[in-house]
């Protein structure tokens, strides 16, 4: 396979600029990350700041209604409420050992850039957080959090207004500043050697959640379901996995208001292979490979491609990719929150919806789904479905 | 040989640098567009090169994101960019090179890109997002249809790098003026000129600068160290005012290009 490739998923592709500055992060990358010392002081930030492991809890009231044995892993936990704290903290502490002394990161749902904006001020950072205007609308109290932690955040009004387009102006930032900063992408995604980065980072999550539900059950789960957006969630509790055959992977895209009315963000379901920003991959575009707006109720969710990996893992078929619609998506998460005490967040209420609407096949089976984040920033969102 | 080298060894000769502005594809229409390319070659323009708009131009300043907006709105499509050449092609002997993003060639077809792109005599391709290790598929068949493969170097290419840009690119290289992305500067850092006479000294290809060509004093300033200038954000930002080649200023500021670039 060819270096940053994933079968034929994958590479590097960005202007001449940035390509000085990708070697430096590959190089760094595995050099910090093959050190005792780096990987010890991640790990201690991981145990004693985001408070890790995360619990494995049976969600014994969920189980029992859908007549399946249910265990979510508790990412809503962590500190900052979502797993994106664990990549953001691995980054920023890369970003120092580079000698950066700024970051810059995109953020759809708010929760990559609350996650970095809280490495940055933990490690004394300068930070600047892009985010689609649209978003900044939707997700006012992640702005507000970022604000308070020392970073600035800057609206994005250009394209669609969301995480496409948040994602251009940093690339835009990152090209102009980039003897002095650091891009702290938020997923499995863009250009190499960041699938590859992220996924290694993130993927303590399904260590963890492996370790603890052979601890609880002797055994291997029968299916693990996450949302996937960008893709970082998921890879990072599939990543484990991925070699016991006997383990059913499930990736829930979002089906927006349903995949026949193009308003969704399913780009297994309505995409092709395409390049975009940075990576070759599964993206949803129209004939002339224009990117085409995308819709979902979760802005963490709302992306127009996915992780190069995520497509290698549905081309040879070793994932399978779903989709769950919004309505779907609002019906697991008001379940999840009556039933168990716990409000997910509405990406990772994606997850839940394909358990809840596929209980008959998974019958008295074991089941693990990654409960992302938590759905404090999106308690507004919701309100308004039911009070327009 | 191809004609972008032409234009280069005539202008040497006659002590002269290469003028080549910049145009957004279909901006606000493919009609308007060719109006414009037909003024610039009119009026003094060496090359020209024809930006194909893209949904998402992550190395472009809000000048040019806006012209590809407008040509979005148009409808504007890759076959409409062809078509465009073509004509201009039946006109003009002035080259055409085009500039882009992948995906859109991705989406046509890389094959079917390049083979139509040399039917309708396009003699030069760009590719932002594709730097040489991603060039693998695309510059055999380059060559093949005789397409110069036109690289950028930037302030931060190391020499290695410079090494590798230099094995595949032809026609020019286009050497980027700043870190950053397209649009007008006040000033060029003139520290840049060091990295130019390295560039210079490895590879035998004529050098162009461009980003941030502003105003003829910036022309003037580096006139010796170049082979050529591409004025885009500039000129575009122009063009914008009203969409017509009698625009006072655009007029104007073309002429002192020109100037600039020729001499009077």
């Amino acid at each position: 396979m060819r270096k940053g490739y994933y079968g034929k998923f994958g590479g590097v592709f960005v202007p001449e600029t940035l390509m000085p500055s990708i070697y430096e992060l590959e190089e760094a990358f595995f050099r910090w990350w093959r050190s005792r010392d780096f990987r010890k002081e991640f790990e201690g930030y991981l145990k004693d700041y985001v408070g890790r492991p995360t619990p494995l809890y049976h969600a014994s009231n969920l189980s029992v209604r859908c007549g399946l044995t249910l265990y979510l892993k508790r990412e809503d936990l962590c500190h900052t409420g979502a797993h994106k704290i664990i990549n953001a903290l691995g980054q920023a502490l890369l970003a120092k050992k580079m000698g950066k002394r700024r970051v810059i990161a995109e953020t759809g749902a708010g929760q990559h850039g609350v996650a970095v904006a809280t490495a940055a001020a933990l490690l004394g950072l300068e930070c600047c957080i892009y985010m689609g205007a649209d978003d900044v609308e939707r997700q006012k109290m992640n702005v507000i959090r970022m604000d308070m932690l020392g970073a600035e955040v800057r609206g994005v009004e250009t394209g669609t207004r969301t995480l496409k387009d948040a994602i251009n102006e940093a690339l835009r930032d990152w090209v102009t500043n980039v003897r002095t900063t650091h891009y702290i992408l938020g997923t499995v995604f863009g250009p190499y050697p960041y699938p590859q980065m992220v996924k290694e980072f993130v993927s303590v999550i399904g260590r963890e959640a492996a370790r603890q539900i052979w601890k609880k059950e002797k055994r291997l789960p029968d299916v693990v379901v996450a949302c996937v957006g960008g893709g970082s969630n998921a890879m990072g509790i599939f990543y484990p996995f991925l070699k016991r055959k006997e383990v059913t992977l499930v990736g829930v895209e979002a089906g927006g208001k349903g995949i026949s009315t193009g308003h969704h963000a399913a780009r297994f379901q309505g995409g092709k292979v395409g390049i975009f920003q940075g990576t070759k991959s599964y993206v949803l575009q129209d004939s002339n490979g224009q990117i085409l707006d995308t819709y979902s109720i979760a802005p963490g969710l709302d992306y127009a491609s996915v992780g190069p990996e995520h497509s290698f893992l549905m081309e040879s078929q070793r994932v399978t990719y779903t989709s769950a619609t919004d309505e779907e998506t609002l019906e697991a998460f008001f379940l999840t929150s009556r039933e168990e005490g716990i409000i997910p967040a509405l990406e990772s209420s994606h997850a839940l919806a394909y358990v809840i609407k596929n209980c008959t096949r998974w019958k008295d089976k074991l089941v693990l789904v990654n409960l992302s984040g938590r759905g404090d920033k999106d308690v507004e969102t919701v309100s308004r479905t039911i009070s327009p | 040989m191809n004609e972008i080298t032409n234009v280069f060894r005539r202008l040497n000769r006659e002590g002269k640098k290469a003028l080549i502005p910049y145009v957004t594809g279909g901006d606000p229409s493919i009609e308007k567009t060719y109006e414009f390319m037909e003024f610039l070659a009119r009026n003094g323009a060496d090359i020209i090169e024809v930006g194909i708009p893209f949904s998402d131009p992550m190395a472009d300043g809000p000048v040019i994101q806006r012209a590809s907006e407008r040509a979005l709105k148009a409808g504007t499509a890759v076959k409409d960019i062809f078509a465009l050449v073509r004509r201009f092609n039946k006109a003009f002997t002035i080259p055409v090179v085009l500039m882009g993003y992948l995906n859109p060639i991705y989406a046509y077809g890389v094959e079917r890109f390049v083979s139509e792109a040399a039917d309708n005599g396009v003699k030069g391709l760009i590719i932002v997002d594709m730097p040489p290790e991603e060039a693998g598929e695309i510059c055999p068949l380059l060559r093949k249809y005789g397409i110069a493969s036109i690289f950028l170097a930037t302030p931060v290419t190391n020499r290695d790098r410079i090494l590798k840009i230099k094995k595949i690119a032809r026609g020019f290289l286009y050497f980027v003026s700043v870190t950053g992305v397209t649009g007008e500067r006040d000033e060029i850092p003139t520290d840049i000129l060091e990295k130019i006479k390295e560039i210079k000294g490895l590879i035998s290809l004529p050098v162009t600068l461009g980003f941030g060509i502003s105003h003829p004093r910036i022309v003037e300033e580096f006139f010796p160290y170049l082979d050529g200038f591409v004025v885009g954000s500039a000129l575009v930002r122009r063009w914008e005012h009203s969409f017509s080649v009698d625009d006072p200023e655009l007029k104007n500021f073309f002429q002192e290009m020109v100037i600039a670039c020729h001499g009077s």
